[in-house]
């Protein structure tokens, strides 16, 4: 009901000079089902209302008539694009919740392919945000190297995009014997694409034109708005869970946390957050190289498996850090073997709160280029 | 009705001469409208490390035939509420104008449709025509993103029409000619006869060399803007306006404006080497000079600045609105004037 | 002043480097194969079309319960002692349940692989199928079940008068056993 009014009078206010425009729900740039009421004057925006729950699922609602075993498919189809990142945080809170501890193989074995997922996020992430800005041949070239990572995905779990890899108290599968030699070529493509874009796309004048001083994020602002991710990151405040809250072992590894500078425009405008990505990829390389050099051959990874997988009565909270930030599960047991609440805290949901804020005064054609450089998936918006 | 025409020594003076005249170019228009098609998905596709068509004929040498019946076979949605006069008659209209410079066109020797004195201004007063074209077909279309994308588009092509004319009004000063023919003509011999490298002459042009040089560069930049190419196809922003001014067209009427885009590019394409690589002209003197060879010459030179044009689509982004003007009026047009003005006083002291 | 002419530069000079990148792309090998004719090889843990041998199947349901989309859909009939048709299994033991019903709908399945995983003869598995697009949505309802309804039928006949006989026995049995109860009494009491 307060929606409704809220609305109205937004209309009341409508200037007969300006334009409302819809960026439908159908729409080559905006990375999913969203739907975008722009009201423009000329070419100027000045008011931003995005409209989402076109990919509602009620996932939420769903878990709780699941088992947690069960739950765990759904759980990856949040995020589609990184699942594993996405499966972390949940069985992580489950492992604390029944004091499992995992073997030092899992460990590391979650560590590499959560930094692969991560890669390949990132990868779409920058392509698609050239393609929105007209660079179609970027986003062929890291879709070639994400063929290569999902690859690896498929003979290590089974499946290329959604896994159900990660498990309470361990993997599902045990790595396979060329898993080391195949990762590390990877790599080496990663670094190589990346080089390669770096010169075609990031340092392109034009492109350096269409997107710095664009879609300006004060550090305090995205604070405020509990932004996490490059999209904080880009703002300059080197603010990371894997350094700051550490969980699993990434206390082990030497890496560094990318920040945005301003390099070229102002700090906090979408070139930094796209360069945060691209640094980010690299650092996700070099954890890949020492994990997959510290990682101990031997162990089962089915050892840690709980019999039956009923938490005792209780709640908690466990995050971790995905490749658009800060993704959560919130899980509270009855004592049963089916949750009483799971609630996922959908990272893309609480970066997407920020777009009337930083897109007021840019050109239209800016603001589709601010939506892609926050990097939103629908599924996790809308879950 | 000039002379340098060399069917109308065959077969005399009359209506039927005057319309295979006209129909000539036309055919090869289409001709190399298939195949700029079909090189267009393959050069795109191996640049980004894909194989393009395959399938419809051996490595998908069929393919434009088989969007040509596609096209032919769409429905053709006329919105309900558009103006159907303006509606219908766009995609016309931008054809014409793209089709009518050929009339100039010298492909060889001894064959110009009309080889007038005034050729390269008819050229520029001509491809206007289509700006009218583009409007027409975004604002009768009743869609507020054509519309949007018809607004974009004048002013484009208006900004960049000065750059472009002002360097070739610089190789007019220095040929002293409009008509295409005598241009051509003035670049017999090797290379460094070329206006790119600065026209028959002593070696004291070396002077002209940079400048020319420049503005062959800023005629190329302008020919992309003028048949709305990456960078700077705001007008069709893919990404933005989902297909910009031509959105609500399908079937014939979209593939007259695809045609007449692939028409501008080999046009622009053809005005460029005529006046700056040479036309017709062997670049080695003597060796596969005459009127058969001329038009391989010309036809080769064309087709491969449209290669490159077809090649900086798939690499560079586009620009956003107001940074294509601040590039047309702010950074073409001063430089297109030093360098006028430096053509100018070279030719006044010679 | 400077500025201008600095971004002129770095703005053909950065197209002209993205230019050489795509350049030198025209000559790499490309990745794209030619579907029908070649296929990428998948690998042999894939998680693709299930299937389900049916004699290493004992019908414990756990695939069913375990599946969070609740695709599988298994109905059973109790083996009678006394039926002609007795079955072994692979692993050596007596079929004691026979499969009335195995439906898996491929259309609701979702390849999350947790019912291979708690199937505990490892009857039903993913296999490498990924080509079995269909026309008709109903096509996917695929049935693994080899009984015939005829043969169900029967089956459920069987068990019913089973079971119809084993109550008259225990009645009986229970009469019978109250009066030998009597008798132990009476022998301890004296």
């Amino acid at each position: 009901m307060s929606d409704k009014k809220r609305l109205d009078l937004e209309y009341s206010t409508h200037d007969s000079d300006k334009m409302r425009i819809n960026v439908g729900p159908q729409h080559p740039s905006t990375h999913g089902v969203l739907r975008l009421e722009v009201e423009v004057d000329g070419e100027i925006v000045s008011e931003v209302i995005p409209h989402m729950g076109y990919l509602h699922r009620s996932f939420e609602k769903v878990c709780e008539s699941m088992t947690y075993p069960q739950i765990i498919p759904y759980i990856d189809r949040i995020d589609y694009i990184s699942a594993m990142n996405n499966e972390w945080p949940y069985v992580m809170a489950l492992e604390k919740m029944m004091d499992i501890k995992v073997p030092e193989k899992v460990e590391y074995i979650r560590v590499i392919a959560a930094e692969l997922n991560r890669i390949a996020n990132h990868q779409i992430a920058v392509a698609t945000f050239g393609m929105d800005a007209g660079a179609f041949t970027p986003f062929l070239y890291f879709f070639r190297d994400r063929e290569y990572i999902l690859w690896i995905f498929e003979k290590l779990s089974g499946a290329r995009l959604l896994y159900n890899y990660f498990r309470v108290g361990g993997v599902s599968g045990d790595i396979y014997p060329t898993f080391k030699d195949e990762c590390l070529d990877v790599i080496k493509k990663v670094r190589k694409t990346n080089a390669e874009v770096m010169d075609l796309l990031i340092y392109n004048r034009i492109f350096i034109q269409r997107t710095a001083k664009i879609g300006i994020l004060p550090a305090d602002v995205a604070l405020s708005y509990a932004c996490s991710g490059p999209v904080f990151r880009g703002s300059g405040v080197k603010y990371d869970l894997r350094k700051d809250e550490t969980y699993s072992i990434y206390d082990r590894f030497d890496f560094d946390i990318p920040v945005g500078k301003g390099e070229v425009g102002v700090k906090g405008d979408c070139w930094d957050r796209n360069i945060v990505r691209m640094h980010e990829m690299e650092q996700s390389c070099k954890i890949i190289e020492q994990a997959l050099a510290q990682m101990p051959m031997e162990g089962d990874v089915t050892a840690a498996f709980p019999k039956k997988i009923r938490p005792p009565k209780g709640e908690i909270y466990m995050r971790a850090e995905g490749p658009k930030g800060d993704l959560g599960f919130y899980i509270v047991s009855n004592g049963s073997d089916k949750p009483e609440r799971v609630k996922a805290r959908g990272t893309s949901f609480v970066n997407l709160s920020v777009i009337p804020e930083i897109s007021k005064g840019y050109m239209f054609a800016d603001l589709i280029l601010i939506l892609g450089s926050i990097d939103i998936v629908l599924g996790e918006v809308d879950r | 009705m000039e002379n340098a025409n060399f069917l109308y020594d065959l077969f005399g003076k009359n209506i039927i001469t005057i319309i295979i005249v006209i129909c000539l170019p036309l055919v090869f228009v289409l001709v190399y409208a298939l195949i700029a098609i079909l090189a267009e998905l393959k050069i795109s596709a191996w640049i980004q490390e894909r194989l393009g068509p395959m399938r419809t004929g051996p490595w998908g040498i069929l393919q434009p035939i088989a969007e040509v019946v596609k096209l032919l076979q769409k429905e053709d949605i006329t919105p309900t509420n558009a103006s159907k006069l303006l509606y219908n008659l766009a995609p016309f209209i931008i054809f014409t104008g793209a089709y009518a410079a050929f009339a100039v066109i010298p492909f060889s020797q001894y064959f110009v449709p009309s080889g007038i004195n005034l050729g390269l201004f008819y050229v520029f007063a001509i491809g206007s025509i289509s700006a009218i074209g583009l409007v027409m077909g975004g604002w009768a279309s009743n869609n507020k993103y054509s519309l949007m994308g018809a607004m974009r588009s004048v002013g484009q092509l208006i900004s960049y029409e000065i750059p472009a004319a002002m360097a070739i009004l610089s190789i007019v000063v220095l040929s002293s000619s409009m008509n295409m023919q005598v241009i051509n003509q003035a670049q017999t011999g090797w290379f460094w006869n070329w206006y790119l490298f600065g026209g028959p002459g002593t070696i004291a042009k070396i002077w002209v060399i940079p400048f020319t040089m420049v503005l062959c560069l800023i005629y190329f930049i302008s020919s992309l803007a003028e048949t709305n190419r990456v960078p700077f196809d705001i007008p069709e922003g893919e990404s933005e306006l989902v297909a910009g001014f031509h959105t609500e067209y399908s079937g014939m009427k979209w593939a007259m404006f695809f045609f007449a885009e692939y028409a501008n590019m080999f046009v622009v394409a053809a005005i460029l080497t005529t006046i700056f690589l040479g036309g017709w002209n062997s670049p080695f003197n003597t060796f596969m000079q005459g009127p058969i060879w001329g038009s391989f010459w010309f036809v080769a030179k064309a087709c491969s600045i449209v290669i490159v044009q077809i090649w900086i689509r798939w690499t560079l982004p586009r620009f956003r609105v107001d940074q294509l003007m601040y590039v047309g009026w702010k950074v073409l047009l001063p430089i297109s004037f030093i360098c006028f003005m430096a053509i100018s006083l070279f030719v006044m002291l010679k | 002043m400077i500025q201008y002419i600095k971004n002129i530069w770095a703005g053909i000079s950065s197209s002209l480097i993205g230019m050489k990148i795509t350049f030198m792309h025209l000559f790499v090998k490309k990745v794209t194969i030619q579907y029908p004719d070649k296929r990428f090889p998948v690998p042999l843990n894939a998680r693709n079309r299930l299937f389900v041998e049916m004699n290493r199947c004992t019908g414990c349901t756990s695939c069913a319960r375990a599946c969070p989309v609740k695709c599988i859909d298994i109905e059973t009939v109790k083996v009678v002692a006394d039926d002609p048709q007795q079955e072994m299994l692979q692993s050596g033991l007596k079929r004691k349940l026979w499969l009335a019903r195995f439906d898996i709908d491929f259309a609701k399945c979702c390849f999350c692989g947790l019912c291979t995983d708690a199937c505990p003869t490892d009857a039903i598995k993913h296999s490498t199928e990924y080509e079995y697009s269909v026309y008709n949505v109903k096509d996917l309802l695929y049935k693994f079940q080899t009984l015939t309804p005829v043969q169900v039928k029967e089956k459920e006949l069987m068990l019913a008068e089973f079971q119809a006989k084993e109550k008259a026995n225990k009645a009986s049995a229970g009469t019978k056993a109250t009066d030998n109860k009597d008798t132990d009494e009476k022998t301890e009491k004296e």
